[in-house]
C-alpha cells in the first residue's frame, strides 16, 4: 500500500536556526508511528508544517500520492489530518458537544439536542468514553484529552497527530490512551506519537523515526530495534549514563517537617487536607503523584508563596513563615519552582536573575554594585555550566538553561533544605540527568529534598522515600528499596493498595 | 498569490531601535492625507513642523519651554508603567501640583527666591503624590483597577481647581476666575536670555537624569523593572510588589505634580483652569514613544515639542489648523501602540 502521507526534504529555518533539515517522513495507513527524539530535536515543527501551521522552506508533501500545499490548519483539517497539542483548545464553560461541534457546526442554527446526539454517535463508534454533556471545564485532563481526539475524529481524520500526549496523564490514563489509540488503528486510522520516552515506542507504535538535531538519524520497525539502540540514535552518544539514588542508609537528623497542612483554594476548594510529611538530612523523599491532587499547593506554601488555612512548618527547627518568599530563602531553603517562567525573568539578563533573589547582598545603601553582581553571575555562570553570557536576556536561553539559573540561585549557596518542584518537565535527557545530578550533589552535603514530581520514573530514580499523594494529603509511603509501580499507581488513582 | 504571514516570534535586534523612527514616518503618511484636505502641501508642512523651528534661535527656544512639562509627565508616567502600574492620572496631579505650588507662592512674600521656589516644588511633589495616594492603596489594598481610578480623578480635579478659582481664590483684583499672581520672588528665573525657558527645565532634566540612575543603578529599580517584565516571578524571588508598586505611584504621582509646579512658577504665574492642554495625557504620549527608558522619554518629549512648535509655524505659513499637533499627537501614540506589535511578531512575504 502507498504510504498515506510523505513529507520528502523537508527543511525549515528560524533565523540562523535549521529545525528541519532535509528531512524524510512517511506515514501508512493503518499504523501507529512514533517521531522520536530529543526536545529541540525539530519533532514539533515537523508535526507543525504537517498540519499547516508552518511553511516549509524547502520539500513537499504528498497526500494519498498527490502533491499539496498545506497553507493552514483548516486546510490540513479537510485533507484529513487532526493534531491534538499538548495545551488543549478547549472552551472550560462549554460542554464536550459544544467544544467538539465548535467551528465545525455546518448550519448557521445549532440544535442543541441534535448536536449531542451526534457527538455521542461519534464518540460511541469508536468505543471513546465520555460524557457529550458534561462541562469541560470540570473533566480531569485525560478526560479533556479525550475530548480533543473526538474533536479531530468529528472533523473525519484519517491522520492523528499527538503531541506528546502522555506528559500529562497519569500511568492509568496512559493504558486508557493507548487503548483508544489501538481502537483507532482497527479502523484503518494512522496515529503520529510525538514523544521522548522510549518505553511508550515500544509500548504502542510499529515504526519510528528518529530525529536529532533536525534531522532524520534513523527509521525502523519497532520489533527490529532495542531501546538502548533508539536511545543511542537520540542522544548521539555512545551510552547514556544514568544518575541514580542507590545509598539510602544515611539517616541525619529531620531538617523540613510539614505537620497538617490545610488549605482551601479560592473557590472554596479543599487543596491540602491535614498533609503531614519529613524529610532528613542526606534524604530525597518524592512526592508522586497526578497532576492536581495538590501538590501545586504544597509547592506555593513551602515556596513561601501562600498561607495555608492551619499547620506548620519547620525548617531545622525554625518555623517556616508563611507567604514570605524571602524569608524562606534566607531560612536557606533552595526553590526550583513547578513553572520555570514564574521563577526566572525573560526580560531581565542573566546576572540579574542570578542574584535578585539575594539582592541585598548586592546592594550597598539601595545602589547595585555592578561588580559583584558581574562576579557572582560569572562564577555561577562557570559552576552550572550555563551556556549563556552575564548580559544576556534570560527568555534568549533553552529550557534547560533557563532551570541552571534557578539550579545556580538557589543550590549555589549550600542550602540546607531544597524544595524541587518538577525539576526536569519539558527537559531533554542530557539537561534531566545534569539536575538529578545536581540533586543527588546536595543529598551527598547533607541537604533535605523534597522531590515533588509527576514523572514517576524520576521519583523511582531519586528517592530514598516515595511519598503519594492524592487528594490532598499523604496516601501512602515507600522505602525506596521496596517500591511497587504497581501499588504506587494504585495509590494515586486512589485505590487502596491490596497490602 | 501573495501572501502575508503573521507568526509569533521576537522581532530581530536590529528593527527594535527603528520601531519609533518607523511609527513616526507611519504617523506623517497617515496625516498627510489631513493636510492635502486642508489645501498645504504635505512636504511643506513637515518642513514647517520638523524643520523650520530648528532654523531660529527663539524657536528652538520655545522647544524646550514646551518640552518642561512634558517631559516630567512623560518621565512620572514612566515610572509607573516601568513596575507595570498604569497611572492615567498625571493631568490631575499636575494640577494638584500646581495649586500647592500656587498656594505657596503667593504667601512666599518676603522669603528668599531659593526657599520660596525650593517650597514650591517640594509642596508641588507632595500635592502630586498625596492625588496619587488613593487610587494607588485601593490597588494595592483591595486590587481595583488604577486605569479606571486614575483616569476618574482627572476630572475630580478639575472640578477642584474650578471650584477653586470661581470661589475662594478668585482674582480680587479682576474678578477672573484665576489665583492671585504669586510672589515675585517665588517666580522662576528665565534662564535662556530672551527666552520663556525656565528654570523648571534644569529641574525636569535633573528628574529624569535621576529617574535614569534610579531604574539603571539601583536595588529600587531593579525590582521595579522586574515586577513589570514579570510580576508573579518577582513576587516568587522575594520582592515585596505591592510595596514596590506603591513607592512607584507616589514618585509617579510627585513627578507629576512638578510639572503643574513648573508651568505655575515659570509660566502663567498663577493658577488657571486652562493651565494645562493636557500634559498628563501627552506625557502618556511621551512614555510610551520613549519605550518607558529615559533616554526615549527625553528624546520624545523634545520631539513632541518640536512637533507642537512647528504646528504654530505651519499654521502662520500655510494656514493649517494648530490642532494638527493633537492630531498629529493621538495618530503618533496609535501608531506606535500598533508598532510595538512589531516586537512580538514577524511578518513573512510567502508565495
Amino acid at each position: 500500500m502507498p504510504p498515506i502521507i510523505e513529507m520528502r526534504g523537508i527543511t525549515k529555518r528560524f533565523g540562523a536556526l535549521t529545525a528541519n533539515d532535509g528531512i524524510d517522513f512517511s506515514i501508512e495507513p493503518g499504523e501507529i508511528h512514533a517521531l522520536l527524539g530529543e526536545n529541540g530535536a525539530g519533532k514539533s515543527t515537523l508535526m507543525k508544517i504537517l498540519y499547516g501551521l508552518y511553511q516549509p522552506d524547502a520539500g513537499e508533501i504528498r497526500i494519498n500520492g498527490q502533491p499539496v500545499r498545506l497553507t493552514s490548519p483548516a486546510e490540513a483539517i479537510v485533507s484529513g489530518i487532526g493534531f491534538v497539542s499538548q495545551h488543549f483548545a478547549l472552551v472550560p464553560k462549554f460542554t464536550v458537544a459544544e467544544n467538539v461541534v465548535l467551528g465545525h457546526e455546518g448550519s448557521r442554527t445549532l440544535h442543541p439536542t441534535a448536536m449531542s446526539t451526534t457527538v455521542m454517535e461519534t464518540a460511541a463508534s469508536l468505543r471513546l468514553l465520555i460524557d457529550v454533556n458534561a462541562i469541560v471545564g470540570r473533566l480531569s485532563v485525560g478526560e479533556q484529552q479525550r475530548v480533543e481526539i473526538l474533536k479531530a475524529l468529528y472533523r473525519d481524520c484519517k491522520v492523528l497527530i499527538m503531541d506528546e500526549p502522555t506528559a500529562v496523564l497519569a500511568p492509568g490514563d496512559i493504558a486508557a490512551l493507548f487503548d483508544i489509540l489501538r481502537v483507532l488503528q482497527g479502523r484503518g486510522m494512522s496515529v503520529i506519537i510525538i514523544t521522548h520516552k522510549l518505553d511508550e515506542v515500544f509500548a504502542i507504535s510499529q515504526r519510528v523515526t528518529v530525529l536529532r538535531l533536525g534531522k532524520v538519524v534513523g527509521e525502523v520497525r519497532t520489533q527490529d530495534s532495542t531501546p538502548a539502540a533508539l536511545a543511542q540514535m537520540m542522544v548521539g552518544r555512545q551510552t547514556v549514563t544514568v544518575a541514580r539514588n542507590t545509598d539510602h542508609r544515611r539517616q541525619d537528623a529531620v531538617k523540613l517537617d510539614v505537620r497538617d497542612l490545610r488549605l482551601t483554594d479560592k473557590r472554596g476548594g479543599l487543596r491540602l487536607r491535614g498533609l503531614s510529611l519529613e524529610v532528613r538530612g542526606g534524604e530525597i523523599v518524592g512526592v508522586a503523584g497526578v497532576a492536581g491532587n495538590g501538590q501545586s499547593e504544597l509547592v506555593s506554601v513551602l515556596t513561601g508563596m501562600a498561607a495555608p488555612d492551619s499547620g506548620s512548618v519547620t525548617v531545622g527547627g525554625a518555623p517556616l513563615p508563611f507567604r514570605d518568599p524571602k524569608a524562606v530563602s534566607r531560612l536557606k531553603v533552595a526553590r526550583i519552582p513547578e513553572d520555570r517562567l514564574k521563577g526566572v525573568i525573560g526580560d531581565l539578563s542573566v546576572q540579574d536573575n542570578l542574584m535578585l533573589e539575594s539582592v541585598e547582598d548586592f546592594t550597598r545603601m539601595g545602589h547595585l554594585d555592578r561588580a559583584r553582581i558581574r562576579a557572582n553571575a560569572e562564577a555561577l555562570i562557570r559552576a552550572f555550566q550555563i551556556k549563556a553570557a552575564p548580559t544576556d536576556l534570560a527568555r534568549t536561553l533553552s529550557g534547560g538553561n533557563i532551570q541552571k539559573i534557578i539550579l545556580a540561585r538557589s543550590l549555589g549557596h549550600a542550602p540546607e533544605v531544597v524544595i524541587a518542584a518538577q525539576p526536569t518537565r519539558g527537559l531533554d535527557i542530557g539537561a534531566t540527568e545534569y539536575v538529578h545530578q545536581k540533586l543527588l550533589e546536595q543529598k551527598e552535603r547533607g541537604a533535605a529534598i523534597l522531590l515533588i514530581s509527576e514523572d514517576l520514573e524520576e521519583i523511582l530514580l531519586l528517592s530514598d522515600r516515595i511519598l503519594v499523594i492524592y487528594e490532598g494529603r499523604i496516601a501512602g509511603t515507600f522505602a525506596a528499596q521496596d517500591a511497587q509501580i504497581d501499588q504506587i499507581g494504585a495509590l494515586m488513582t486512589g485505590a487502596h493498595p491490596h497490602a | 498569490m501573495l501572501n502575508l504571514k503573521i507568526e509569533r516570534g521576537p522581532a530581530p535586534l536590529w528593527l527594535r531601535p527603528l520601531i519609533p523612527v518607523i511609527a513616526v514616518v507611519v504617523t506623517f503618511a497617515l496625516v498627510s492625507v489631513l493636510i492635502l484636505w486642508a489645501g498645504a502641501s504635505p512636504f511643506d508642512a513637515v518642513y514647517q513642523l520638523l524643520i523650520n523651528p530648528l532654523t531660529r534661535t527663539s524657536a528652538r527656544a520655545d522647544i524646550l519651554m514646551m518640552a518642561t512639562p512634558i517631559l516630567l509627565t512623560g518621565v512620572a508616567v514612566a515610572v509607573a508603567f516601568v513596575c507595570g502600574y498604569y497611572n492615567i492620572g498625571a493631568e490631575g496631579q499636575l494640577y494638584a501640583g500646581a495649586i500647592f505650588a500656587a498656594w505657596v507662592g503667593v504667601n512666599a512674600e518676603g522669603l528668599p527666591p531659593v526657599v520660596a521656589i525650593g517650597l514650591m516644588l517640594i509642596a508641588g511633589f507632595l500635592a502630586g503624590m498625596l492625588w496619587a495616594l488613593l487610587p494607588a492603596l485601593l490597588k494595592s489594598w483591595l486590587s481595583v483597577d488604577e486605569v479606571v481610578t486614575t483616569l476618574l480623578l482627572n476630572s475630580v480635579m478639575l472640578f477642584i481647581v474650578s471650584a477653586l478659582l470661581n470661589g475662594p481664590w478668585r482674582d480680587p483684583v479682576s474678578g477672573w476666575p484665576q489665583s492671585p499672581t504669586i510672589a515675585l520672588n517665588a517666580q522662576f528665573p528665565v534662564i535662556i536670555a530672551r527666552s520663556r525657558v525656565h528654570l523648571g527645565f534644569i529641574v525636569a532634566v535633573v528628574v529624569a537624569l535621576a529617574v535614569w540612575w534610579m531604574l539603571a543603578r539601583t536595588r529600587f529599580g531593579l525590582e521595579l523593572r522586574a515586577i513589570g517584565k514579570n510580576r508573579e516571578a518577582a513576587q516568587f524571588l522575594g520582592i515585596p510588589v505591592r510595596r514596590r508598586v506603591l513607592a512607584a505611584a507616589l514618585i509617579s504621582g510627585g513627578i507629576a505634580g512638578l510639572a503643574g509646579v513648573g508651568e505655575v512658577g515659570g509660566i502663567h504665574y498663577y493658577l488657571i483652569g486652562s493651565l494645562s492642554p493636557g500634559f498628563g495625557y501627552t506625557g502618556i504620549i511621551v512614555a510610551t514613544l520613549g519605550a518607558l527608558t529615559m533616554p526615549g522619554v527625553m528624546l520624545s518629549a523634545l520631539f513632541l515639542a518640536l512637533i507642537n512648535r512647528g504646528a504654530i509655524s505651519a499654521n502662520r505659513e500655510l494656514d493649517v489648523p494648530v490642532y494638527l499637533s493633537d492630531v498629529i499627537q493621538a495618530a503618533l501614540l496609535l501608531v506606535t501602540l500598533a508598532v510595538l506589535l512589531l516586537n512580538r511578531y514577524r511578518i513573512r512575504w510567502g508565495r
